[in-house]
């Protein structure tokens, strides 16, 4: 299949589908089909319409309204993936390389990862402040798993075949660490950033959902109160740009930072 | 001064000519919920400084367990291990070892891969590339310096490996089937270049083959082990074919016939008695 039609189809399904919204919220059925009044298939009370939709995005973008919200969700997002990574780096390496240490706290690292993240969400509001701050902790508890959890495999899973060949070419610890595992535990940590960097604007927004006073979260947070449906899609479909947006620019630093792997496609 | 230094060594212990010393080498592996498994047992084996000595022996009769203890990536159970006379202990810093496997750092350029050997021992890197650069000329792969290993075929990776060995000057050189998963053209062109390389800068070399019309080719001693487990050495051969040898047509040589015919009447046995087992075991 061409690119170009590729891109078509996927722009259909969008058409598709906003069609379907546009006429089902915009267009009264008679009375009698479904119901004995007049009714619209989807309400415009409960789904709103795109074009109010599309029209609340423009004037929050043309404004400038929005800027700042975007503004302070990506700060959070990339606070909590910056030192959710780094952490997940350190301690992923330490653990691999301490197998005493990983077998004593493997009990507890399951335990912290199996806990949902949003019980913790008041706890860190509790402790940190409505500030971005709570936000950011709340995302580094996710993306520390995830990096954690690749990096460690990452550093296990080194082929035994390149280790010996790097011992017998006369490596020091400290030159398999920066020749060898590094390297490796790298590609698994790539091969998770899309995840990790997902789950750090989770954290973000969802933080801000549950108690704050600026962000996207919080931004669709207020329209809700108000029963704004336009609002609330207004937000999201901000969010989702956002997100197209930041996946985009993962996928380019993969592809700078694994131009030696096969085919970086591969892994998902 | 490091010769001088090497030959005192080796005076002192009265065998300065014998590069590696196996001697009542046993080589017992653990194992959970069996009996711990011999893989080789009782196996003397010298090899001199500058010999071409290959081994040979039907799948799985420790060939590869025998280098590893040369290298020093494993202890033996019993026996010792000497490196120019003196005992070994921990990994063998005289020996460069070509693996099986895939051993290259694929994260690493064919030039970067060569360059390490170098690298991290000290050297500063603009001379380590440009002698890197150099060794990759010697194997052929002068155009290929900037490609990572999976972007070069099996015979050109092995090639890379080579040279990330060689470059390093080692005294000995170890090698587990380099070539085997190499198509038979292949071979032959690199079998043909090793020789070239060796012929060049002598050194002691283990050379692991299942194939015994490539260690005939190849080497001035054959050396055949019986089938596992506990395999021990079975006989050994010295090939007096004359150097520097051409692989493909050294072949076609009555000696040649006549020696492969003589040592594979020995290790037909053997590679029966390996199957048998299978059998019995399946």
């Amino acid at each position: 299949m061409t690119r170009l039609r590729l891109l078509l189809l996927q722009v259909l399904v969008a058409v598709v589908l906003i069609g379907i919204w546009h006429f089902g919220s915009t267009v009264k059925l008679p009375a009698g089909i479904l119901s004995a009044k007049s009714i619209y298939l989807l309400d415009p009370f409960f789904f709103s319409t795109p074009l109010a939709v599309f029209e609340r995005t423009w004037r929050d973008f043309y404004t400038g309204v929005i800027w700042y919200h975007l503004g302070i969700t990506l700060l959070e997002t990339a606070l909590a993936f910056a030192i959710g990574a780094l952490g997940g780096v350190l301690v992923g390496f330490w653990f691999a390389r301490q197998q005493m240490l990983a077998a004593v706290f493997d009990p507890y690292v399951k335990m912290a990862n199996a806990l949902p993240r949003v019980v913790l969400a008041p706890i860190f509001a509790l402790w940190l402040g409505l500030g971005i701050w709570s936000k950011v902790a709340l995302g580094v508890t996710l993306v520390f798993f995830i990096v954690f959890f690749n990096v460690y495999q990452g550093v296990k899973e080194v082929s035994p075949t390149v280790l010996a060949n790097a011992r017998m070419l006369g490596m020091s610890e400290r030159q398999l660490m920066r020749h060898v595992y590094w390297p490796s535990a790298l590609t698994w940590m790539f091969s998770s950033l899309h995840t990790a960097v997902g789950f750090a604007l989770v954290g973000a927004v969802v933080g801000e959902y549950l108690g704050s006073a600026a962000g996207l979260g919080y931004r669709i947070h207020q329209a809700e109160g108000v029963f704004d449906v336009t609002g609330v899609f207004s937000g999201m479909l901000v969010l989702a740009i956002f997100v197209i947006i930041i996946d985009a620019v993962v996928t380019a630093i993969e592809k700078r930072l694994t131009v030696w792997r096969p085919t970086s496609a591969g892994h998902s | 001064m490091g010769d001088a230094h090497d030959a005192a060594l080796g005076a002192r212990a009265g065998r300065s000519d014998r590069a590696v010393a196996l001697s009542g080498i046993r080589i017992t592996f653990p194992s959970r919920d069996a009996e711990p498994f011999t893989a080789v047992e009782d196996v003397d084996l010298s090899v001199a400084d500058g010999e071409f000595v290959a081994i040979v022996g039907p799948t799985g009769c420790g060939k590869s367990t025998l280098l590893n203890a040369t290298a020093g990536l494993l202890t033996p159970s019993a026996g010792t291990v000497a490196i120019f006379g003196e005992p070994l202990s921990g990994l063998n810093r005289r020996a460069g070892y070509l693996f099986q496997a895939e051993a290259l750092f694929p994260w690493k350029t064919a030039l970067e891969n060569v360059a390490i050997g170098l690298e991290v021992a000290g050297t500063a890197s603009a001379q380590a590339r440009q002698r890197a650069s150099d060794w990759l000329t010697r194997v052929g792969l002068g155009a290929f310096t900037g490609r990572y290993p999976h972007q070069l075929s099996g015979g050109q990776r092995k090639r890379v490996g080579l040279a990330q060995v060689l470059i390093r000057d080692p005294k000995i050189l170890l090698m587990d089937e380099p070539f085997g998963p190499l198509d038979a053209q292949t071979r032959q062109i690199m079998g043909n270049m090793l020789l070239d390389l060796w012929n060049a800068e002598r050194k002691a070399v283990m050379f692991v083959t299942h194939d015994l019309e490539e260690a005939i080719a190849l080497a001035d001693r054959v050396v055949i082990m019986g089938a596992g487990p506990a395999a021990r050495i079975i006989g050994e051969w010295r090939v007096a074919l004359p150097r520097p040898r051409d692989i493909s047509e050294i072949r076609l040589e009555p000696a040649f016939h006549a020696l492969h015919k003589e040592i594979w009447s020995a290790l037909r046995d053997e590679v029966m008695k390996g199957y048998r087992q299978a059998e019995q075991a399946a």
